[in-house]
């Protein structure tokens, strides 16, 4: 058993090819919320100190010295937070994709695949966040001209910390803010020994909030049982027919929401487009054509979803209708007898 | 950091020593700037401003259906990817000739006054906040924080704090009690968001043709109950920055000067009057002038235009000093706009971009930023390429509306030289008139004032809105799509605001398919590079001739006053960074080296 980590620096790179929604999402968080965690509000986890560009207090030179030292090794331990996807730096003789700060020596930009070399093999943990930095998102789309990946792809599928920790994959595009921070949480319970090692699937997202398929928790749901459909967007019915791939995707934001509850995809109209997913996004294009496997689901269910809708209408109707004796009149019919 | 010695004209002989932010935080996205500072005269005598991520949106987009068009283009900015679908909609809307249901222009416009509530107030107090917090001001002007510590805060009994310093303590980072509390409006304004929207901050429950999201009583209450929560927190919010901004000006003779440079602003509109728009290209002046942010240009204080078909038109995407080869003698896509004017070679509609890595050279290529333009008759030789800014999307839309004078809605009224904001009583306070008046500069000051200002705006128009969606919900209007067939041929544009200012999407459809796309968001305006003609862009030119009051010397220079133009213009460099549309042909790229101050 290590010894329990008593503080822990969070250094945060935000210069992969991505749009900065992820660390935009974290601030959206309340489970726990960021000054929960960095203002020691939750008992059992180590004091933390973040290095985010977008909340940091210091810039330039001064800001990147944290990353420099931690690439010395001065800085231990820390995790490290990667957000866009990893250009591929090899396919062009000169320039940049990406890149965080610059090199004094040569005053040519510091590409961010030489940060993610420098830094990973020192790391307590490497946290991907958001669908970008975990499988390529929507920068690695066919036709990209920047050969985009993954965190995966990149350091490897197999990659462990030097504390034997995977790739921790927190998709989403963006990604729900809670579940990212309730996963960081998990992570500093763990570096103080109060959690076993993060239970990961195959995709190296967290099982808790990856096990189930959107259609699962979507409240929606009970329409597609019932085989009603929408044609048009904007009623309450299921939408799988508009284009949702709730019935397949891994993500529990149909039933946790988006923030505070509030939000979300099918559950308020919002076709599932897989954002959580590897294949994200050029296997579930277009997004406005129904998927193809919920052509045979949807028509399967008509029979049994209409009969059970026609039956259910009729217990409603009755249900709908008071007990005969709550009336007035000098008569009490309510089957009471002295 | 090298340091060198040049010899040019001021007062005291120049010596100009290499000072680089690299990246700037505090900001969404990479963006460093590097200049030449000459301590002798407290100034900065040149400013380069650069960007450091390529993604390539419009060359991945190419051949994709053109109803992605709004999911694919929310990706390229995450705090603001919203307003990118918004007018990816639009686009896609004049684009496939339909007209949304009211219900859901309503639902659009009270998503997007969410963002702006929530952006603008993240931005300001959590961001730029940090640039006038207490502990910045002692390390930076420890002159300033004595006297804050004495000066009363004119407007204490609206929002609590007896001095300025008070203010500034405010707003220190985490432990600062104004800046908690904003974190949290924060939150219940993207709440706000997303009962209309879906999801902060790429939206799920927007299409082409209107929303998915189902109009009822619970989901206006719900808004409306959060959005009465900001209104009162706007009571608090605009004389605390009043005095706090009022206070440099004080404290700092000569303040105006930061980051100030010539008038010169574009607004693009934001928020469509149902009732006037069909998003077709003929009428588009029409209703353009129906928005509730008045579209315009704005030159030396003047309103040169309010068409949106002007607007269009001008815009000319120079190169210069980015790493692109040229298109010049590509083919054309759109040789004439829907009424025959003709369309430049330059502008988005017919750009074709084939991005060219190499090193950053600032006597050559130096950024991933283009230099769009604004062609503009009126001014001499090559000089028509105005270099408008945004001023980070405040202060150009209440320039531009307050001159337009047509916006009037009961709580809000552009007056021709102000803009008036009417917030009705709340639990705790009564009812308050704002007035935001056109100042004097176009500096880094009024950018920010204008960016409180408009959180005010932001809500009162959203008064509005929810008054007219809840008139359409009882009325029984709840339909919020209309139906639509993608054209195979077709061309469309969207104008709006995002948060940080002008935005506009325009696209060409062939054979059912994408052809072109070509997003213009606010910081490509404000954070290229200088032109072929050797225009130095927005940052460049308000950092340029900042004087300088920080009371450190070179070795302990933080560079506030320079943090505080820049930021001034609320960067946001994902949308920099990404309007490219490559074939892979090799052309010669012309530049031309312009260092004015290098002899």
């Amino acid at each position: 058993m290590p010894k329990p980590i008593k503080e822990i620096d969070i250094l945060w790179i935000t210069a992969g090819l991505g749009c900065d929604g992820d660390t935009i999402a974290i601030t959206a968080a309340t489970q726990p919320s960021l000054e929960d965690i960095l203002m020691g509000g939750i008992p059992g986890i180590p004091k933390v100190n973040f290095h985010n560009p977008f909340l940091a207090y210091e810039n330039g030179a001064e800001f990147v010295a944290f990353f420099e030292r931690a690439a010395e090794g001065q800085i231990e331990p820390f995790i490290l937070v990667i957000e866009g996807s990893i250009p591929n730096e090899e396919i062009k003789s000169e320039g940049y994709w990406a890149a965080f700060g610059t090199n004094s020596d040569t005053g040519q930009p510091i590409t961010t695949n030489e940060w993610i070399d420098r830094l990973a093999p020192k790391a307590w943990a490497v946290v991907a966040a958001g669908t970008c930095a975990t499988y390529g998102g929507i920068h690695a789309m066919a036709g990209n001209p920047t050969g985009a990946m993954g965190l995966a792809d990149y350091l490897g599928w197999a990659w462990k910390s030097k504390a034997g920790i995977p790739i921790v994959c927190v998709p989403g595009c963006p990604v729900q803010p809670d579940n990212f921070m309730e996963t960081l949480l998990y992570l500093l319970f763990q570096s103080t020994g109060r959690a076993p090692m993060i239970p990961l699937d195959e995709a190296l997202r967290p099982t808790w909030l990856f096990g189930q398929t959107v259609h699962e928790g979507c409240d929606r749901g009970g329409y597609y049982e019932q085989a009603e459909f929408d044609e048009q967007y904007g009623s309450r019915k299921c939408i799988v027919k508009l284009g949702c791939w709730g019935p397949v995707v891994q993500c529990n934001v149909g039933k946790r929401g988006w923030m505070g509850g509030i939000g979300g995809c099918p559950n308020v109209g919002g076709i599932c487009i897989g954002c959580t997913m590897p294949g994200f996004p050029d296997k579930f294009m277009p997004f406005m054509n129904q998927p193809p496997g919920s052509l045979l689901s949807s028509h399967a269910v008509m029979t049994y979803g209409r009969a059970i809708h026609a039956l259910r209408r009729f217990t409603q109707a009755s249900l709908n209708k008071e007990p005969s004796w709550r009336k007035p009149g000098p008569e009490l019919t309510s089957g009471y007898s002295e | 950091m090298s340091t060198q010695t040049i010899t040019a004209a001021p007062a005291k002989p120049r010596t100009l020593v290499d000072m680089n932010w690299d990246p700037i935080t505090r900001i969404v996205g990479s963006l460093g700037i590097y200049t030449k500072i000459d301590f002798a005269n407290k100034e900065v005598a040149e400013c380069y401003s650069t960007s450091s991520i390529f993604r390539g949106y419009s060359i991945f987009m190419k051949g994709k259906d053109p109803r992605d068009a709004h999911f694919i283009t929310s990706r390229i900015c995450g705090i603001c990817g919203d307003n990118h679908a918004t007018c990816a909609m639009y686009a896609q809307n004049m684009a496939f000739g339909i007209r949304p249901p009211n219900m859901a222009e309503w639902i659009v416009n009270l998503g997007e006054a969410a963002e702006y509530m929530f952006d603008h107030n993240i931005f300001q107090d959590n961001l730029v906040g940090v640039d006038f917090c207490e502990q910045m001001v002692k390390e930076t002007n420890p002159g300033v924080w004595d006297k804050a510590q004495r000066t009363e805060a004119p407007h204490a009994k609206d929002h609590g704090y007896k001095t300025i310093a008070d203010i500034m303590t405010a707003l220190n980072p985490f432990t600062g009690e104004f800046y908690r509390e904003t974190l949290q409006v924060s939150r219940y304004t993207r709440e706000m968001f997303c009962l209309m929207e879906g999801r902060h901050v790429h939206p799920s429950t927007l299409y082409p043709g209107g929303v998915g999201t189902v109009p009822t009583v619970q989901l206006f209450t719900d808004y409306l109950v959060r959005l009465m929560r900001y209104v009162e927190f706007m009571k608090k919010v605009v004389p605390l920055h009043d005095d706090l901004f009022d206070f440099f000006y004080e404290a700092l003779p000569g303040y105006e000067k930061v980051g100030q440079r010539r008038i010169l602003l574009g607004c693009w509109g934001s928020f469509n009057d149902p009732y006037a728009c069909d998003y077709k290209y003929e009428n588009m002046n029409a209703w353009g002038n129906k928005m509730f942010v008045t579209p315009g240009v704005v030159v030396d204080g003047k309103l040169v235009t309010t068409d949106l078909v002007d607007i269009n038109l001008g815009i000319r995407i120079l190169l210069g000093s980015s790493y692109y080869d040229d298109w010049q003698n590509e083919p054309k896509f759109v040789d004439k706009d829907p009424l025959g004017n003709p369309v430049d070679q330059r502008h988005p509609w017919n750009q074709t971009t084939v991005p060219r890595p190499q090193k950053r050279d600032f006597n050559g290529n130096y950024t991933w930023v283009m230099s769009p333009r604004w062609y503009h008759e009126g001014e001499p030789g090559d000089k028509k390429y105005l270099a408008l800014d945004t001023g980070g999307g405040p202060i150009a839309r209440f320039w531009a509306t307050a001159l337009a004078g047509k916006v009037d809605i009961g709580y809000v009224k552009a007056t021709g030289h102000s803009v008036k904001i009417y917030l009705p009583q709340t639990a705790m306070k009564p009812e308050v008139e704002f007035e935001w008046k056109i100042p004097k500069w176009s500096n880094a000051i009024e950018r920010d004032r204008a960016r409180t200002y408009f959180q005010a705006y932001a809500a009162a128009c959203a008064l509005y809105f929810c008054e007219q969606a809840l008139k359409e919900l009882h009325a029984g209007n709840t339909k919020t799509w209309t139906e639509f067939k993608v054209p195979d041929e077709a061309i469309g544009c969207g104008f709006h605001e995002a948060v940080r200012g002008v935005l506009s999407h325009h696209v060409v459809i062939r054979e059912g398919k994408i052809a072109n796309y070509h997003p213009y968001p606010p910081t490509p305006w404000n954070a290229n590079p200088r032109d072929i003609y050797g225009t130095p862009g927005p940052y460049e030119d308000a950092v340029q001739n900042t004087p300088i009051f920080e009371e450190n010397g070179p070795d302990k220079f933080k560079g506030i006053d320079i943090m505080r133009a820049v930021r001034s213009f609320d960067p946001c460099l994902p949308c920099g960074v990404h309007m490219y549309l490559g074939n892979g042909k090799v052309l010669e790229t012309n530049h031309s080296p312009m260092f004015g101050m290098m002899k």
